[in-house]
């Protein structure tokens, strides 16, 4: 069974090398390899998954060792891989939805002569995704990390000939490096502390380990999930990811690689375990960020930032479960399993909606879409509902325990993080609402476009609408699939652990309570965008909505600290490169030259010079020695 | 065949008399199978000098090459013939009464010398480079050596179609003398051999066929200065002598290390006395120092190397510096070692001196002969830094970079040979501007010399550089070592200087062309080019050679 596993990667690193090298030759038939070759990688995942099941808790870990990659005395790395019950819960996803987008992208895609290579870099982020996940030490899921970093810029900028598309890509690029030298920071720490990069070794040794060192490791792992996973203060790039074609946003900035970071961190987190205060910056992290992302996206009338202001406020809910410990690693997981669903089909619908209206992505050109487009709007409507956790829908499974975790923390810090995550749930109620009311419900507010043409809105063809209903039913019944009979619970506790913590308030307390700051949410959007008609151009509204419309001035801060400050800084560096350096350099050459110069008159062309030198060069010769033995 | 027997035959009378007779006076053994590779080339060296009398003059040539050629590979055949008997190693030994040691240094400098001198050959050979004169293919010497530059003697000799084929005969008896010379077991010999290899290159740098007064000028610098060195070499072989009462190097050697207590009565005020050691070991020093071409005994190499003809410049600037290195190195190990703490501060004294100086001073130079000769003494100094390391693998570190720069060098004046406009050869930098626009193999081979010299990676002066400095700072050098970076960062500059000059300047219109040689000089260059990138790649099988090599019999 386990010699399966490298199939999962293979399959689709196939595909990405077939078409990305297989030429014109292959423009009509590219989207279908890369599609079946994706199903090809669910398929063995099914498989495996089945086999899983079949065995008891404990021994479900499969391990492949596929060959030795760096085999140097002392420093031993190898390709090998690990399927235990967290990984094989991505594999599952990552094929499932990704399959899914494949098949959309086939409609989606149709105009796009460059198709081909889209699903070529499609499948290369598939190939990377699942090296991610499945490797059995940090240096080749390094390796994975980088991939996904590189497929998501290739696909971001995909539209190159758009300039923002390809300004977005290299932004992403560059905040991804900042988190990626996280990474490769801890990776280096974890092998000077533990000699070893390998998950069994270093999780089961961290006994061995200082405090202080787990605390740096930990941080340092923080800050690549923080770039990956678009976690303050390294979010700026999700928004502008946008760029990218929809089923781009769905699969890699909603559903999958987004969510890395995540994984990262309950990869990892017996060293979170052992390192407290760095597990308490991972929950504020969280925190701060379902709060930033929740208020960005009330703000944003491009429909797919909105949802983007979306994903980093529900990955923040995620990342507040796993700074949470054993108490949330479980529902972090499970919650990003379920917002896989649900954000997906948001995005697909979106991208349904869009290609219907001509390419258009500001809401206040929606409206009154329901009824030309019913298929769309009841799976988005679906998924809407999942994300504000209406009951029953698995995003109310799934939010809720993060909530009576975060509670559960116990102390200050828990009353604190619960609070906050109470809010984010009115918030998300809020923009939600305000997105689906924009979109499907009011007046028709459409314009013609920029050539002029007026929109038509229409069903998309089936090879769209399918996945987004396939989607929908996970969005639906996912999280009640999850939850009854704790299943996700004792599926994955044995990888990740599990402990109640102890609740100041009762479940069904907290219950209650997101199911009122829900009604609220959901009121307050309709009182201000269902009752009153929208306006077609944005209101100027209040400074912290004109300052969440810019992405609460992240991008202004980063320009003044960080592009203004490294200006300054290499400026001042040239200066010193400049006048010092080069002073010493070039008064180095220059008093050389006046050397030689100087000592090339000694030569003077007449031997009885030359035997003057002889005579005085053996007399102080003799002298020196004479000398040095009298001393 | 002691040391105490050898002196004892010349020095008390008194001694030999009351032995029995048969006892002192047995004829010399003389091993002449050891001594093969002097023997050979001194018998054909003299045979050359008959050919010159007898000979007609047109076939002289054609003669003399062969002969030389033939006795050179005769005599690395018969190093190679010892070695593979083992001289080098386990039987190394010392033959000819105690003048000449038959060991690994002295096996692996002189099959180095017979090499490079092979090469050289090949240079003094070559026809086609000058344009024929009056219907004869002449080489780059003068048509008649002894007419005087300009006269009508002169004329008639080029008109005749003279050439001096007198050349091949006087380089084989400055190779005998650089195989003996550091061979050499007692300071007599190395005397002898100094004179030998010398007379021969004062009269050789004299005949260029081209701009003679230069050479001529040359050729008289070089010999004053020369004889003034071997004057101070000789006065202080006479105070060694009055030291140790012997002077074979055993037997100094044993003095210093205070093995020797019966003190001859005729030099009792003078044996033992530290100050005669001391001023005779400098004043030997100070001699192979000239040879070397050590700053401050450094000043005729830029003027010599300039003024000879080009050919000789490249084996005088090779052949020697291999032969004087090598009898430094025995005089240092097998002489001097009980004074190696003595000498120590002078040597890094000389050796900082000479790296610096060669390399500072070459940075303003135009004349690409004389560039070369500043890189010369820079090197020097670099090897010297070798010597100095005091170490079996300071010994095996200077052989090998003795071999790398000598086929190097050999190379590279080969190279300056073929650059030539109306006047003969172009050696102002100047002309060389844009040389890689027009002959791009040619500017691109002197381009992998001069690489080599500035001890690039991949190229042998590397590999080279490395050993040596390697070896210096395993001996307690490391200051030396940091002063030789330095330089070497100094010379890299005028290097690529003619490189970029070279490459990146553009052509003159009244620009030098390069003169096709024919395969003789090819293979000169050829062989460096081999050298340079064999050595630079894959220097393992040397460098165990050269390690395997590097130890003295004593």
């Amino acid at each position: 069974m386990e010699n399966l596993i490298a199939l999962l990667v293979a399959a689709p690193l196939l595909g990405a090398a077939v078409l990305l090298c297989g030429g014109r030759r292959l423009d009509r038939s590219g989207h279908w390899i890369g599609t079946l070759l994706a199903a090809a990688s669910f398929v063995i995942g099914a498989v495996l998954f089945t086999d899983m099941l079949g065995k008891g808790a404990d021994d479900r870990a499969l391990h492949q060792k596929l060959f030795s990659w760096i085999p140097v005395e002392g420093f031993q790395a190898d390709v090998a891989f690990q399927l235990d019950q967290l990984s094989m819960t991505f594999v599952l996803l990552i094929t499932g939805v990704g399959t899914l987008i494949h098949i959309y992208s086939i409609g989606y895609m149709e105009h796009d002569e460059r198709r081909r290579r889209f699903f070529g870099f499609l499948n290369l982020f598939l190939a990377a995704m699942l090296l991610l996940v499945l490797a059995d030490n940090y240096l080749l899921l390094y390796a994975g990390w980088e991939g996904v970093g590189l497929a998501s810029y290739l696909l971001i900028g995909f539209w190159q000939h758009k300039p923002s598309a390809a300004t977005a890509a290299k932004k992403a690029f560059l905040v991804n490096r900042v988190g990626d030298i996280g990474l490769s920071i801890a990776i280096m720490l974890m092998f000077t502390t533990f000699g070893t990069f390998a998950f069994g070794p270093v999780l089961g040794a961290t006994g061995d380990a200082s405090e202080g060192k787990l605390t740096a490791i930990g941080l340092m792992l923080l800050l690549a999930a923080c770039g990956k996973s678009a976690q303050v203060p390294l979010q700026s790039w999700l928004g502008d990811a946008m760029e990218g074609p929809t089923p781009v946003s769905a699969l890699i900035h909603a559903a999958t690689m987004v969510t890395a970071g995540v994984y990262l961190i309950v990869r990892s987190g017996v060293i979170f375990n052992a390192a407290p205060d760095a597990q308490l910056v991972v929950a504020i992290v969280g925190a701060v960020t379902l709060l930033f992302g929740a208020i960005v996206g009330c703000a944003k009338d491009d429909i797919k930032k909105a949802l983007a202001g979306s994903t980093m406020s529900q990955i923040g809910y995620m990342v507040l479960a796993a700074g949470l410990g054993p108490i949330g690693y479980v529902f972090a997981i499970m919650h990003l399993v379920t917002h896989g669903f649900f954000k997906a089909g948001l995005f697909l619908g979106a991208g349904s909606v869009m290609h219907g209206m001509n390419d258009e992505v500001d809401m206040r050109r929606y409206g009154g879409l329901r009824t030309y487009m019913p298929v769309t709007f009841v799976t988005f409507g679906l998924g809407y509902l999942a994300i504000i956790g209406f009951p029953g829908l698995s995003g109310f499974f799934s939010k809720d325990k993060i909530i009576e975790a975060a509670f559960a923390k116990g102390g200050t810090e828990g009353w604190i993080l619960g609070s906050v995550a109470l809010l984010g749930a009115a918030i998300t109620a809020f923009y939600m609402t305000r997105v689906m009311l924009m979109t499907f419900f009011g007046q028709k507010r459409w314009q013609p476009d920029a050539e002029g043409r007026e929109p038509h809105p229409h069903e998309s063809p089936k090879s769209m609408t399918i996945p987004m209903i396939v989607l929908a039913f996970g969005s639906v019944f996912a999280g009640g699939f999850f939850s009854i009979g704790d299943r996700f619970l004792h599926w994955l506790e044995p990888v990740t652990g599990h402990d109640h913590g102890d609740a100041p308030i009762s479940a069904t307390t907290v219950t209650a309570a997101t199911m009122v700051v829900l009604v609220i949410g959901v009121a307050v959007a309709w009182s201000v965008y269902g009752r009153k008609p929208v306006p077609a151009v944005a209101p100027r509204g209040s400074l912290l909505t004109r300052a969440a419309r810019r992405d609460l001035l992240q991008d202004d801060f980063n320009h003044v600290v960080l592009v203004r400050g490294g200006e300054h800084l290499t400026r001042s560096l040239v200066y010193v490169d400049h006048t010092l350096v080069d002073g010493v350099v070039n008064g180095t050459a220059a008093s050389m030259g006046g050397l030689s110069g100087r000592l090339r008159k000694l030569q003077n062309g007449y031997a009885r010079t030359y035997a003057v030198s002889m005579f005085g060069g053996t007399a102080v010769l003799i002298a020196a020695t004479l000398l040095m033995r009298a001393v | 065949m002691s040391a105490t027997a050898v002196h004892s035959l010349w020095t008390t009378a008194g001694e030999v008399t009351s032995a029995a007779p048969g006892d002192r006076f047995t004829a010399p053994t003389i091993e002449y199978a050891q001594l093969a590779p002097v023997l050979i080339v001194v018998g054909v060296a003299v045979l050359g000098v008959l050919v010159e009398a007898f000979v007609p003059r047109r076939h002289r040539y054609t003669t003399q090459v062969f002969l030389t050629v033939v006795a050179l590979a005769a005599s690395f055949a018969a190093v190679i013939g010892l070695a593979a008997d083992g001289y080098a190693t386990k039987s190394a030994h010392i033959a000819a009464m105690g003048a000449i040691a038959v060991d690994g240094p002295a096996l692996f400098l002189q099959g180095t010398i017979l090499l490079v001198s092979m090469v050289s050959v090949f240079t003094f050979a070559e026809r086609r480079l000058d344009p024929a004169s009056h219907g004869n293919r002449v080489d780059s010497f003068a048509a008649q050596a002894g007419s005087v530059p300009g006269s009508d003697g002169e004329k008639a000799a080029v008109k005749a179609g003279f050439t001096t084929t007198e050349v091949f005969p006087l380089v084989l008896f400055s190779v005998a003398g650089m195989l003996v010379f550091p061979a050499a077991n007692d300071l007599l010999t190395l005397f002898v051999a100094l004179e030998v290899f010398s007379l021969p290159l004062y009269l050789l740098c004299a005949v260029a066929r081209r701009k003679r007064l230069m050479s001529q000028e040359s050729a008289v610098k070089y010999f004053l200065l020369g004889s003034f060195s071997s004057a101070f070499l000789l006065f202080g072989i006479a105070l060694l002598y009055g030291y140790a009462g012997t002077v074979s190097y055993a037997g100094i050697a044993a003095v210093v290390d205070g093995g020797v207590q019966d003190i001859d009565p005729a030099l009792a005020d003078t044996m033992g006395n530290d100050a005669l050691l001391l001023i005779g070991g400098a004043l030997v020093l100070m001699g192979l120092l000239f040879k070397v071409g050590a700053v401050p005994f450094h000043m005729w190499t830029p003027d010599v190397y300039q003024g000879a003809p080009t050919p000789v410049t490249g084996f005088m600037a090779a052949a020697t510096k291999v032969a004087a290195f090598g009898a430094l190195l025995r005089l240092l190990y097998v002489v001097l070692p009980g004074l190696t703490w003595d000498l120590r501060p002078v040597m890094w004294g000389v050796a900082i001196v000479t790296m610096v100086g060669g390399a500072v001073v070459a940075i303003t130079q135009t004349d690409i002969k004389r560039l070369l000769a500043y890189s010369s003494i820079a090197h020097a100094g670099f090897i010297l830094a070798g010597v100095i390391a005091a170490s079996p693998e300071g010994i095996s570190s200077v052989l090998f970079y003795l071999g790398v720069y000598s086929f190097v060098t050999v190379g590279a004046f080969a190279v300056v040979t073929l650059v030539r406009d109306a006047g003969g050869e172009a050696t102002h930098l100047s002309k060389w501007a844009g040389l890689g626009r027009r002959s791009p193999l040619t500017a691109a081979v002197f381009a992998v010399f001069l690489l080599s010299f500035a001890g690039i990676p991949l190229t042998s002066g590397f590999s080279g550089k490395f050993a040596v400095f390697k070896a210096a700072a395993d001996g307690g050098a490391a200051g030396l070592v940091v002063v030789g970076v330095i330089s070497s960062a100094i010379a890299a500059f005028f290097y690529i200087r003619v490189i970029v000059l070279m490459f990146f300047s553009e052509p003159k219109a009244d620009g030098p062309t390069v003169a096709v040689p024919s395969p003789l000089t090819m293979t000169t260059i050829a062989v460096g080019v081999a050298v340079t990138l064999v050595l630079g790649l894959a220097p393992q099988y040397f460098l165990d050679l050269a390690s395997q090599a590097g130890v003295f019999v004593r």
